[in-house]
């Protein structure tokens, strides 16, 4: 059924949410602006000094012209390290090549030579997750230091540290995901793995090497004397030592020589869901911005969103008259059929068992789930204690946690506590999780943390028979209410790699759609659900 | 009428004639030499008869042959086109004792106009004027001198065996003659070998205008003029008629003389006589000569077509049926202006050197007649004139057919091969042909800016490189990002030069090209990519080309392939290494020797096999690092190459 729409973009309300957002993005876009440029002016000239593409013009010039970039993590690190590593210091996201959706993991050795910070490594991993689980083939262009020293202990030694990339890309080769590698600089050390265990790897005479100890550690361990060259360059290694395939003589070569290895995968796609032909929605996705208020408190209506996001504007809305706070239905985006949860208020048993049901019906016909998040949780209260809340909503986290179809999540407002986890939070591993410049995520409102903290607090000093007057306890409040405030905002959350990164609402449509047609590369297996609590 | 006919001609002429036949109801058979068996006029007709090898003396000139063909397809009568066998009496003799019909002049007048001099004897008996001037034997200098004075100064001294200019004074006054023709004969007796000259009357500003004539071998007509003064070195390039200037008196005059020159010799068919004109002082009628007559279709005949609506071919076919004139001389309509333009594969800043290639795209402009024998596909060859169409505009008044074919010439989309539209169009847009001043000199006076390279607008440049990069379509997600788009490099390259550019691709059908400095935003449109606001010409990409027909022409661009490095040899530093360890068997060149790729330098011998090392590359040998009977390791180094120049 076609969404009707109650939005008036000709009123003050709408203009000013406009306003707000149109804030929100300019600030986003500028803080990814600045990750784009990766190490600054100085050693961008220093890269091209030595005949290098910056990075982003690397991934450009592997992808088809034209190619969609799903970038993944642009915002890693943003305010870590001193800002020292803008992107983390590696590209990550996903594009096409010769019209195959490939993973694209660039190193950029503007930022701190490329070494690998605990964010970058993070990242580095979080792409090859992704790869892995949407069976996408992947390109490494390598050039990096290898392991930022400083930073050796949160890099390491972990299970999630650095030596994780290579057991990925050993358990993907294994899982018959290509694994391609183009040494553009350098490749140090445990770096060293990354093309030697690529299933092919394309090397730039003159720029790049590939050694376990570079030039410097060699002197100090045994006093030779040996160019880096000489030691582990293109020519070494393409004609001595096997550990590459092809020499390319430069970075546009080097693009060229991998763009020609991915046509020779003899790949098709997994048959999946039933398309339909793409249609634009009915209502413009820009008036996104004037129908979702800038106060994250006041409640809309999630269908006006669904209106912009999908085919024709229609929605097949699923059991509309029963927990109603949850809205569940069957659309397509971009052709995709989809099935769709998506909030409208706070979550009660109801809608919790409704979630489960629908989930359930996607699962049982291969549908890939669109979690739209705006929740402030589940209802708490006595009433809702004893009819067994806590059964009802393991019953959607039971069943959102073991779907095997593909979720993708997309935070479009408030991001709180066990809603988190119902709605496909990050710990609930969908193929991907997106947030909007204006949402918030924390275990509860700083508000009622807050509150919590204070309640505990007065308990504990009127237990002791003191008095705390109600400005000691604004001020006692106060920092907790900041550091919530702080920690929820998407961009801290973002830095962390809590989300794969923050869109533009605008763009939504065509993010979730990506995030599909990425998934949709890897067969969508059938679902055994953990046990429900009934 | 004919049943059927047979075309003894190829290319657009073939095809020309094909139309009107089929028009009439006339079969058609072409005939084809090997290099033109998968040829438009070959598909077009009803029948076709391979006559032999690629060489016109091994095809299309064996009258036999021919003759053969027309006999064993059951064709009545052989339309000659023009050049081949359209003027040679022999022929025409031939194709008659075999019963069949000659579609042109009879063998006798054919042969009356054939000698050029005789030609002009017999026109003067006629009464048409002649170009004054001496053709005689007597080449004694005061014999000459007289004759000079005979003809009227000023005169111009010409070698018998000239051309290119050599041998040819110009004389004002009696005085300077002898010295002139001294100088003139030594000239002459360098360049050709021969020293005798003649004598021409001087004309100021020479015009070629021909009349268009037809004889049923009886009567004859007159079908007005043409004027063929825009010519380079003899050859016509742009035709147009009615003449510019062209008063009723003169065009009376010269139309009488036409018809009387083909009365003269019982003329049947279309024929042309050709007259040189002083248009030094406009058109006058004392003021032209007969020079030539032509006795077949002209090329040109086109534009005569569109100024009487008359069709020639048509009537050389009901004359030959034995028809009388379809028209009196008072029927034939004169109606507006009309161009041709004649475009050819050549390389024009080469020095309009013929060309050859595969015409990867052919398209003529809408509504304009475009007389070709060629299609899309089809190759250029070396063996017969590059010609790949006449153009052929019509209009009310001249300027609105000149502003025509200008507009048809920019509209025309031609790749695969160089050719003169540029020239062509700089031509039709030049202001002294606009404003009428039409004369044999135009092109040779104004040849460096008609041909002077015009610089290429980064607005096509851009347009090539979307078109090269994202071909003309825009898919949905084009171009996206979740926030800044990607740059990405492209580059292409246009007459051997590299062009580097970057491309932002913004939206679908939405980009930014960076080039030279400049950034160019572009729009994809369902003609194609608009940049900067307008629209540079339609883009054609073949496999490693893009063409841009843009207004001043087709500007090619080469598409790089990124896997085409030079270099890859040369990174070795032009060591040629042992691939294996083994026994130097022999030792194939010695320091300072100059080598060429693929050339053999040493003979390793191992594992039972001989193993020739041959040079990566040109070069000369500056070092070699072993000798015959040594051993060597694996990756020994054993021949050192450098560059020629090094």
């Amino acid at each position: 059924m076609k969404l009707a729409s109650r939005i008036l973009p000709s009123s003050e309300a709408f203009r000013a949410n406009r306003a707000h957002h149109l804030a929100l993005i300019a600030e986003t876009a500028a803080v990814a602006a600045r990750a784009a440029q990766g190490g600054g002016a100085a050693a961008q000239a220093r890269h091209a000094a030595r005949g290098k593409l910056p990075p982003r013009e690397r991934v450009a010039g592997l992808l088809d012209p034209g190619s969609p970039f799903l970038e993944i993590g642009a915002f890693a690190a943003n305010g870590m390290y001193e800002d020292a590593a803008p992107c983390a210091g590696v590209i990550a996201g996903i594009g096409r090549v010769h019209g195959q959706e490939v993973m694209v993991v660039c190193n950029d050795a503007t930022v701190k030579g490329g070494t690998y910070y605990p964010m970058t490594v993070k990242k580095h991993l979080r792409a090859q997750e992704i790869a892995a689980e949407c069976r996408l083939p992947c390109v490494y262009l390598v050039d990096s230091g290898g392991a930022n020293l400083p930073n050796q202990d949160e890099v390491f030694p972990d299970r999630d540290h650095f030596g994780r990339i290579f057991y990925n890309q050993a358990q993907m080769s294994a899982a018959g995901i290509p694994q391609i590698a183009v040494v553009m600089g350098s490749c140090t050390a445990g770096g060293a793995y990354v093309p030697a265990m690529s299933d092919v790897t394309i090397i730039v005479r003159n720029q790049g090497t590939i050694f376990l100890a570079g030039p410097p550690l060699v002197k100090a361990a045994t006093g030779e004397v040996v160019s880096a060259e000489d030691l582990g360059g293109g020519d070494v290694h393409t004609r001595l030592s096997g550990v590459a395939d092809y020499l390319a003589e430069d970075d546009a070569h080097a693009l060229a020589l991998a763009r020609r290895a991915l046509q020779s995968l003899n790949r098709t796609r997994p048959p999946s869901v039933a398309w339909a032909v793409p249609e634009e929605p009915a209502h413009d996705p820009e008036e996104i911005l004037g129908l979702v208020p800038a106060d994250l408190r006041t409640p809309w209506d999630i269908r006006e969103l669904i209106a912009r996001l999908v085919d024709g504007s229609r929605f097949d809305e699923f059991k509309p008259r029963f927990g109603e706070t949850l809205v569940t239905g069957f659309a397509h985006l971009m052709g995709c059929p989809v099935g769709i949860v998506a909030n409208n208020g706070v979550l009660f048993s109801e809608a919790a068992i409704k979630g489960a049901h629908f989930v359930e019906l996607c699962s049982q016909r291969s549908i890939p789930l669109v979690f739209l998040q705006n929740i402030t949780g589940f209802m708490v209260g006595r009433r809702y204690e004893n009819e067994g809340i806590a059964r009802h909503g393991a019953k959607m986290v039971t069943a959102v946690a073991t779907t095997a179809v593909p979720k993708i999540t997309m935070i479009v407002g408030g991001s709180f506590g066990a809603g988190n986890y119902g709605m496909a939070g990050r710990a609930y591993s969908p193929r991907f999780l997106w947030t909007w410049p204006n949402a918030r995520i924390s275990v509860m409102g700083g508000e009622q943390a807050a509150g919590v903290l204070a309640t505990v607090r007065r308990d504990a000093i009127e237990r002791q028979g003191g008095a705390w007057s109600a400005e000691e306890e604004a001020a006692f409040k106060r920092p907790t209410i900041e550091m919530f405030e702080r920690q929820s905002h998407p961009l801290y959350a973002s830095a962390r790699l809590w989300d794969d990164g923050i869109v533009d609402p605008r763009k939504s449509r065509e993010t979730l759609f990506l995030s599909l047609s990425a998934a949709l590369n890897a067969p969508i297996a059938p679902t055994r659900f953990g046990l429900f609590r009934m | 009428m004919f049943r059927k006919i047979l075309i003894a001609n190829r290319g657009e002429i073939a095809v020309r004639i094909i139309a009107t036949a089929r028009r009439l109801g006339v079969a058609t058979v072409a005939v084809h030499s090997d290099a033109d068996a998968d040829a438009l006029h070959v598909a077009l007709a009803d029948e076709a008869v391979p006559i032999g090898g690629p060489q016109p003396a091994d095809s299309y000139l064996r009258g036999d042959r021919l003759i053969e063909a027309a006999l064993a397809t059951g064709a009545e009568a052989i339309h000659p086109g023009y050049g081949f066998l359209s003027e040679n009496p022999g022929f025409v003799e031939a194709v008659e004792a075999a019963g069949l019909t000659f579609i042109g002049p009879s063998a006798a007048a054919i042969r009356a106009m054939g000698l050029k001099d005789a030609a002009k004897a017999l026109m003067a008996r006629a009464g048409v004027p002649v170009v004054p001037g001496y053709h005689g034997e007597d080449q004694e200098p005061e014999h000459l001198a007289l004759m000079a004075g005979d003809v009227g100064y000023p005169v111009l001294i010409k070698a018998v065996a000239g051309g290119g200019g050599k041998g040819m004074r110009r004389v004002e006054r009696a005085e300077d003659f002898t010295a002139a023709l001294a100088s003139a004969r030594a000239e002459a007796r360098t360049a050709f070998g021969n020293e005798d000259v003649l004598i021409e009357k001087w004309i100021d500003c020479p015009r070629h205008i021909e009349v268009q004539v037809f004889g049923d071998g009886s009567d004859a007509v007159h079908l007005y003029e043409r004027d063929c003064s825009l010519q380079r070195r003899h050859q016509k390039v742009i035709e147009e008629a009615p003449a510019p200037g062209m008063t009723p008196e003169m065009r009376a005059a010269m139309g009488e003389a036409a018809v009387r020159a083909a009365r003269a010799i019982g003329y049947r068919g279309a024929g042309t006589v050709e007259f040189i004109v002083d248009g030094s002082e406009g058109l006058r009628p004392d003021r032209f000569w007969f020079m030539e007559m032509n006795t077949r279709l002209q090329v040109e005949h086109p534009v005569t077509e569109a100024v009487t609506g008359i069709d020639l071919v048509e009537w050389q076919l009901r004359v030959a049926a034995g028809e009388p004139l379809p028209l009196a001389q008072d029927e034939i309509p004169l109606m507006g202006h009309a161009f041709e333009a004649r475009l050819y594969a050549e390389d024009v800043p080469a020095g309009f050197l013929p060309a050859t290639g595969r015409l990867d795209h052919l398209r003529f402009a809408d509504g304009i007649r475009a007389d070709t024998g060629v299609r899309t596909g089809d190759r250029i060859s070396p063996w017969y004139d590059p010609m790949i169409a006449k153009i052929v505009a019509h209009g009310p008044s001249r300027a609105s057919a000149l502003n025509r074919l200008a507009r048809a010439l920019e509209e025309t989309e031609v790749a695969g091969t160089v050719t003169n539209l540029a020239f062509l169009g700089r031509l039709a847009r030049h202001p002294g042909f606009a404003a009428g001043e039409v004369d044999t000199g135009l092109i040779a006076r104004d040849l460096a800016s008609l041909t002077e390279p015009v610089a290429v607008a980064p607005e096509i440049t851009a347009a090539a490189i979307l078109t090269a990069e994202l071909g003309d379509m825009a898919p949905p997600l084009q171009g996206f990002s979740l926030w800044g788009p990607l740059r990405r490099h492209a580059r292409l390259r246009r007459d051997g030069e590299e062009i580097a550019a970057m491309l932002i691709v913004e939206a679908p059908g939405r980009a930014r090209v960076e080039l030279g400095g400049v950034t160019l935003a572009a729009r994809l449109c369902p003609e194609g990519w608009e940049v900067a606001g307008r629209h540079p010409g339609r883009v054609l990409r073949t496999d490693a080309q893009v063409h841009v027909f843009a207004r001043q022409g087709t500007v090619s661009f080469e598409i790089p392939d990124p896997f085409d490095r030079g270099g890859e040899e040369a990174g070795q530093g032009g060591l040629t290494l042992s691939p294996m360890p083994g026994l130097v068997r022999e030792v194939a060149v010695r320091v300072g020797e100059h080598v060429a790729k693929g050339d053999r330098l040493a003979v390793i011998e191992a594992m039972k096999m001989e193993h020739v090392l041959a040079a990566s590359r040109d070069g000369r040998v500056a070092e070699v690092l072993v000798e015959a009977g040594a051993q060597v390791e694996a990756g020994a180094a054993l021949v050192r190459l450098e560059d020629e120049d090094g």
